[in-house]
C-alpha cells in the first residue's frame, strides 16, 4: 500500500514536470512568434497614435530606405519619399519618422507644402538597437499612410561615454 | 544667452522656371541627445536644434522639426519649386538660444 502510493505520487511529479515543460515550451513560441516580433514597441506605438490620433494608417506609398547594416548608429543616412503629385489638391502635408527602439522614438517631422516638388527627404539619424523604422506620412486630404524599413545595427548610438 | 554656428547651404544659383531644385542644409551642431552620461555618470543634458525653417521670398515653403534622434551637424536634403528669381532664408532655432541663420540667392529665368 505504502509502496503504491508513492508511486503514484511520483508519477503525478512526474506528469506535472512534463506539463510544466510543455507549457513553457509553448510560452517561449509564442514570444517568438512573427506576431510578436514585428509588434510595433508600445512607446512607437503611442507616439503613432498621437500623430493620427486614432485614424486608419494605409499600407503603401512610402519608400523609406535605410542600409540594413549599419555599423555605427551615431550617423544613418535615412532617404524617405512618398508617391505623391504634389499638386496644390494632392500633396503631401507631413512625414513623421519614427524609430520604435530608441529611447524617443520620434526622429523627425517634415511639413511641405506643393511648392516642395517632390516629396523627398534625406537626412542623418541616430539609431540605438537594431530596428524597424517607419515613416508616417498625410496627405493633403487627410489621410495617412505609413511604410517601414528594418535594419541591424552593430554598434548603438547613445551608449558611449564621453 | 545667444549661441550661433556655422551653416552651408549648397543649391543651384540659377534654374529654370518651374524646375525643382535640391537644397542641402547642414549646421555645425553637436545635437547633445539628452541620453548620455559622462564618466562620472552625470547625465550630459540635451542641446538640440529643435526646428528648420525655408522661407522663399519671406514665404515659409518647408519646415522640419528635429529630435535627439537626429545625428550630430544635423543635414537635411529637401527639394523646392523655382517659382520666381530671389532669396530662400535658411533658420535654425535650438535650446539654450540657439539661432542660426542663412541666406540663397537663386536667378529663375
Amino acid at each position: 500500500m505504502n509502496m503504491k502510493s508513492d508511486h503514484f505520487l511520483k508519477m503525478t511529479r512526474r506528469n506535472w514536470l512534463q506539463r510544466i515543460q510543455k507549457l513553457t515550451i509553448l510560452t517561449l513560441g509564442a514570444c517568438f512568434s512573427p506576431a510578436f516580433v514585428f509588434a510595433k514597441k508600445e512607446d512607437a506605438d503611442k507616439v503613432i497614435q498621437k500623430i493620427t490620433r486614432g485614424a486608419k494608417i494605409q499600407e503603401g506609398k512610402i519608400t523609406l530606405t535605410i542600409p540594413p547594416l549599419v555599423e555605427n548608429g551615431n550617423l544613418v543616412v535615412l532617404k524617405v519619399s512618398v508617391d505623391s503629385p504634389m499638386t496644390a489638391n494632392d500633396y503631401v502635408k507631413t512625414i513623421h519618422v519614427i524609430a520604435e527602439g530608441n529611447p524617443l522614438p520620434n526622429i523627425f517631422t517634415v511639413y511641405l507644402t506643393p511648392r516642395s516638388g517632390t516629396a523627398n527627404i534625406t537626412t542623418r539619424v541616430r539609431l540605438a538597437d537594431s530596428q524597424r523604422v517607419w515613416a508616417i506620412a498625410q496627405m493633403s486630404n487627410g489621410s495617412f499612410w505609413q511604410g517601414s524599413a528594418e535594419t541591424l545595427v552593430t554598434l548603438s548610438a547613445c551608449t558611449e561615454m564621453v | 544667452m545667444s549661441k550661433t554656428s556655422r551653416t552651408s547651404i549648397t543649391m543651384p544659383s540659377s534654374a529654370k522656371k518651374g524646375a525643382i531644385i535640391e537644397i542641402r542644409a547642414i549646421a555645425q551642431h553637436d545635437m547633445e541627445s539628452g541620453f548620455r552620461y559622462t564618466e562620472s555618470g552625470k547625465l550630459i543634458p540635451r542641446d538640440i536644434i529643435r526646428t528648420f525653417t525655408c522661407s522663399y521670398n519671406d514665404i515659409e515653403v518647408f519646415k522640419a522639426d528635429f529630435y535627439p534622434g537626429i545625428g550630430a551637424n544635423p543635414l537635411i536634403i529637401f527639394t523646392i519649386i523655382a517659382s520666381d528669381s530671389g532669396v530662400l532664408e535658411f533658420k535654425w532655432l535650438g535650446d539654450d538660444g540657439y539661432e542660426a541663420v542663412n541666406q540663397a540667392l537663386i536667378t529663375v529665368s
